[in-house]
């Protein structure tokens, strides 16, 4: 009984490492190759350590694009859409939670048809829409598209139903106008939410790099992704360690906010599937 | 920003409040105004949650709905964006499924959805299994697990080309220790495609793993202590409670598998740029 408590255990430790390991390494070889330098990227069999660090690397990534005005317009972008859903996706999650009218379940409806539809189905009408409106190249075509969001009103609007409907009356009694009542009531109860809502927009923008290249002819308004993206085209060849660094630099801001709310985020991705 | 129906909402509240500081006399004067006024304002009550919708429904209307008709109306015509619009009915579709090149990247898209929708889910479901138990070791490694998940896909093309690459890469010589010969990993026609849903596979099944653990961790107990009663066997455990009870999450993550794996863009983008057999839907459109 003992001996098979003792193969059980060392089984699973194995297995656990092995998973730890898959899931692991490549962040580790990321990291690692972005401070060799270029020779010891070349070696074969490859080192699994590094003596000096070429923290020059990071800086050569730095260099070799166009940096600052990437990192700029990311956070314009970035900030920009979680704007504009803010204000898209609150009264509609409001309306959807506490109306009742015409056509409210042909909205909604709407809303949740919206939800199958990926962006890279529709994106040439779109792209023509915007030429035709001269905002190619604009941050406008980067943040309108994404200013609202299927999923946020979906899951505000849950939020929002579950809070006591005497709240809202007594408040109503008052005569607290209808905007009072969201900001005042309603949001701080669904606080969680909303951060949670902020943090997947966070992420889904600053990591998008299909939309950015579709809209833009050039670098103008183009975001992190795409100049990280660019940077295997500086060079005759990829020169990895180069960018590495930059992937890395890319990767930091995500992970940070991925070590800060893991709970939160986790929580956000997996709400879907749960319902 | 708002519909006006919205901000006309204070003069509500004032109309009621006003209406019984009148002088009686007036009255049926009054009357008139404020059957008008009670009208208007019942309007405008009425309105307010249209207001509140409308800047998310004009949002889904320009970019959502107009784009996926235009697609379809486009879809009848002859045209190259410069030249005149030709009618031209189902020629497009009939000349699509004639044409060897767009066949092949349908296939292409289909083996890459299936292989890594396929992929993703049974190792999810497993790595699920093992780990749906509620500890802190098991927390840990969900959280690893996810990690990828949250990670640009560009990032996660960028690390994975570098670990395939035939000569110099990880994968090789990590392969080497097990005594396989090197794989060329995205340079051979005939593997490449399978090497971009190995790393699709990595990066997303973190992300159904915690799916499929909170389905698994919400199945009532009594169950499987009643098939314990049974001493029913682990195998029809499996297929008799659990695949049943989870069968609601496996149709959501099939589902969503299907649509981001015709999504695809980036890791093909650029990992291979489209060549040795790993054009897609998507990335052919772009193109």
């Amino acid at each position: 009984m003992k001996t098979k408590k003792a193969v059980v255990f060392s089984v699973k430790t194995l297995v656990n490492m092995l998973i730890l390991l898959i899931f692991f390494v490549p962040f580790y070889w990321m990291v690692l190759t972005a401070i060799k330098s270029l020779g010891e990227t070349m070696l074969f069999p490859p080192s699994f350590f590094v003596k000096s660090p070429k923290w020059e690397n990071f800086i050569n990534a730095y260099q070799a694009i166009p940096f600052l005005k990437f990192l700029k317009n990311s956070m314009i972008v970035t900030a920009g859409t979680m704007a504009c859903q803010f204000v898209t996706i609150i009264p509609a999650a409001y309306a959807f939670a506490r109306y009742e009218f015409p056509g409210k379940k042909l909205f909604f409806g709407i809303t949740l048809a919206t939800m199958m539809i990926p962006g890279q189905l529709v994106f040439l009408p779109i792209f023509l829409l915007f030429s035709k409106w001269g905002m190619i190249n604009s941050y406008w075509s980067l943040i309108l598209p994404s200013a609202t969001s299927a999923f946020g009103i979906f899951m505000l609007r849950q939020t929002f139903k579950q809070v006591p409907e005497e709240l809202i009356e007594a408040a109503k009694l008052d005569r607290t106008s209808e905007w009072k009542i969201i900001f005042k009531i309603m949001l701080p109860i669904a606080r969680p939410t909303v951060v949670t809502l902020g943090l997947l927009t966070f992420i889904g923008t600053w990591n998008d790099y299909f939309w950015p290249l579709v809209m833009t002819t050039n670098d103008t308004v183009r975001t992190l992704p795409v100049g990280i993206a660019s940077l295997r085209m500086v060079e005759s060849g990829i020169s990895y360690h180069t960018v590495m660094a930059g992937n890395v630099i890319l990767i930091i801001p995500i992970l940070i906010v991925y070590f800060l709310a893991q709970g939160q985020i986790i929580k956000a991705f997996t709400y879907m599937g749960e319902k | 920003m708002y519909d006006e129906s919205v901000m006309e909402e204070p003069f509500l509240d004032e109309g009621i409040l006003i209406e019984p500081l009148f002088p009686k006399k007036e009255k049926e004067k009054e009357n008139t105004a404020a059957v008008w006024r009670k009208k208007a304002a019942s309007l405008a009550k009425k309105a307010i949650p249209y207001g509140m919708i409308a800047p998310a429904m004009v949002v889904f209307a320009v970019f959502m709905i107009y784009p996926i008709a235009y697609m379809i109306y486009l879809s009848f015509f002859k045209w190259n964006m410069l030249s005149e619009k030709v009618w031209i009915g189902f020629g497009n579709f009939k000349k699509l499924f004639t044409d060897a090149e767009f066949l092949e990247v349908l296939t292409t898209t289909v083996k890459f959805m299936a292989g890594t929708v396929a992929g993703t889910i049974i190792l999810a479901l497993l790595l699920a299994l093992y780990l749906k138990r509620n500890t802190k070791i098991n927390r840990f490694l969900q959280s690893v697990v996810f990690a990828p998940y949250i990670v640009s896909l560009v990032s996660v093309a960028f690390i994975f080309m570098w670990m395939m690459d035939s000569d110099l890469g990880l994968l090789n010589y990590i392969l080497s220790f097990v005594g396989i010969d090197p794989v060329r990993w995205l340079d051979d026609p005939k593997v490449a495609i399978y090497s971009l849903v190995l790393v699709n596979i990595w990066k997303g099944v973190g992300y159904y793993t915690l799916i499929f653990v909170s389905a698994l961790q919400s199945i009532p107990p009594y169950l499987y202590e009643a098939a314990m009663l049974d001493r029913t066997g682990r195998m029809k455990t499996f297929f008799k409670i659990t695949l049943p009870m989870i069968s609601p999450t496996l149709f959501f993550v099939t589902l969503t598998g299907i649509i981001s794996g015709f999504k695809v863009f980036e890791t093909i983008s650029i990992m291979t740029g489209g060549g040795n057999k790993t054009n897609t839907l998507v990335f052919n459109i772009y193109e």
